[in-house]
């Protein structure tokens, strides 16, 4: 990719050429910054995490999911506080909803954060969204990626309040922590096929409420059930906590450190680095050819051809091979899947 | 945005309803709940990267608060962000309140539309969020060359 210069260049992304060694060095706010300008597709910031690739791989990237209420954010301080108590430095970047209306979101996971205040050695990020769905933002995957080189041993990434679908986490994360709570058993039902599949770790929260050994009983069957399951060396624990009381939080810590050793041992966190790298590659590929279809034909030309479809002047198969053949791809190179 | 709740007064209703205005005035705001001191605000404000401060304050400290989250802010090298206040802000202190450079100062009655006017004409617009273009991936880095400001 070719670096522009860019006339229009907003404020926030005026030439920074130290924001890399500033952030390295340990500066949160240059760290605060990076992560603003990856939000915000800032052309450099794309050189920028090119060079913070190679001093990262060192952080334990955390995926913390479940429904809206579950306690997921009560409980990721409670994780928290643990890890610093066993001297780790902690990231978090705890992602929320943003309007499909407005754009605008409110981005409340601070509030039940505000325990671990003033301690530098825990940084905290909101991210809204922006109409990516999945639970995470598009964003996401490279703050994490800020937050490892700046030097976080674990960073906890919390999902949006998740029900069956939302299971990008899994590309995001090593190991993918489901919060269930009690007194939800339909809904347990209900999240078997989505975001039960992708738990390294469930934890049933609020345990102090009636019904968690049940909850507890019925994550256990579910998982006897899954046949996948059986296959692999790692056995998906159950956990109980109690979010507001800190309960079964050291519990937590160590399940995590014990699942990231076994992805270690049995070759699973480099199969799941390749995967995560796989589908990074394809999507910065993906939009590569986007960006080329969009300098080649501009905006109005591809409404034009989104309104022929429509009115069945012309189909989107054909289009699609006519614009892959002006960009320089014969239609026949096409993915078939894609 | 950071819409923050500084001392000891526990009525928030005002920075939630303001929280929501902004939110709906397509901004992402990030409210950190009540009993902020000055040291978790501009820590928040450090980290979340905001364009804007908007403390909320009806328990008459803010003669004591503001000027402490300035220097704070200064003390870390934060010099751009708005600094915006609202709520219960007498007369009489609203020249020094300016003179920190506490800006805004929005008292009771104040339409929600002003404030986000507000808002909207002193913070870089480029910073506000960018429109997706329809002809952009949703994938995670920059479209080069395509960017449509809001």
């Amino acid at each position: 990719m070719t670096t522009r210069s860019d006339p229009a260049a907003p404020a926030t992304a005026s030439a920074q050429p130290d924001l890399v060694e500033r952030l390295l060095a340990g500066d949160r706010r240059a760290l605060a910054r990076m992560v603003t300008l990856i939000e915000n597709r800032a052309p450099e910031a794309r050189q920028m995490l090119a060079r913070l690739h190679a001093h990262g791989g060192h952080a334990h990237i955390v995926g913390f999911t479940g429904s809206p209420g579950a306690g997921k954010s009560t409980l990721v301080t409670q994780l928290a506080r643990e890890l610093r108590r066993r001297g780790q430095r902690v990231g978090v970047i705890a992602v929320d909803p943003s309007s499909p209306f407005t754009g605008g979101a409110i981005l409340g996971d601070r509030i039940r954060m505000q325990e671990l205040a003033g301690d530098p050695n825990v940084f905290i990020r909101s991210m809204a969204s922006r109409g990516s769905v999945g639970g995470l933002a598009a964003a996401t995957r490279d703050a994490t990626r800020a937050l490892d080189a700046a030097g976080f041993d674990t960073i906890i990434v919390e999902t949006v309040g998740a029900g069956q679908a939302e299971v990008e986490i899994v590309r995001a994360a090593q190991t993918v922590v489901v919060v269930v709570v009690p007194g939800m058993g339909d809904d347990i039902q209900a999240i078997k096929a989505g975001i039960l599949e992708i738990a390294d770790i469930f934890v049933v929260n609020k345990a102090d409420r009636p019904g968690a050994d049940q909850a507890a009983a019925e994550l256990r069957m579910l998982l006897s059930l899954d046949e996948h399951r059986k296959e692999h060396a790692w056995k998906t624990p159950i956990i109980k906590t109690v979010g507001m009381t800190g309960e079964g939080a050291p519990e937590l810590a160590d399940k995590l450190a014990a699942h990231l050793a076994s992805l270690k041992e049995t070759g699973q966190l480099a199969a799941r680095d390749g995967r995560q790298a796989q589908s990074e590659m394809l999507a910065l590929l993906h939009q590569a050819l986007i960006e080329r279809i969009s300098a080649t034909i501009g905006e109005e030309e591809w409404r034009r051809l989104v309104a022929q479809v429509v009115e069945r002047e012309s189909d989107p198969y054909t289009t699609a091979d006519e614009l892959a053949s002006r960009i320089g791809l014969a239609p026949e190179a096409s993915h078939p899947a894609g | 945005m950071l819409v923050a709740k500084p001392g000891l007064d526990g009525h928030d209703r005002g920075a939630k309803v303001i929280a929501r205005a902004l939110r709906d005035g397509g901004m992402e705001v990030i409210y950190t709940g009540i009993r902020q001191t000055p040291q978790m605000i501009v820590e928040a404000a450090i980290q979340e990267d905001v364009d804007a401060i908007l403390m909320s304050i009806l328990s008459g400290a803010h003669m004591a608060i503001f000027p402490k989250v300035m220097e704070l802010l200064r003390e870390n090298g934060v010099d751009d962000v708005l600094v915006m206040a609202g709520g219960i802000l007498p007369d009489e202190d609203i020249p020094a309140i300016e003179a920190m450079g506490v800006h805004g100062n929005f008292g009771p009655g104040t339409p929600l539309s002003a404030i986000i006017e507000y808002v909207k004409a002193h913070v870089d617009p480029q910073r506000m969020r960018q429109e997706l273009s329809p002809l952009r991936a949703d994938g995670p880095h920059a479209a080069e060359g395509s960017d449509q400001p809001a």
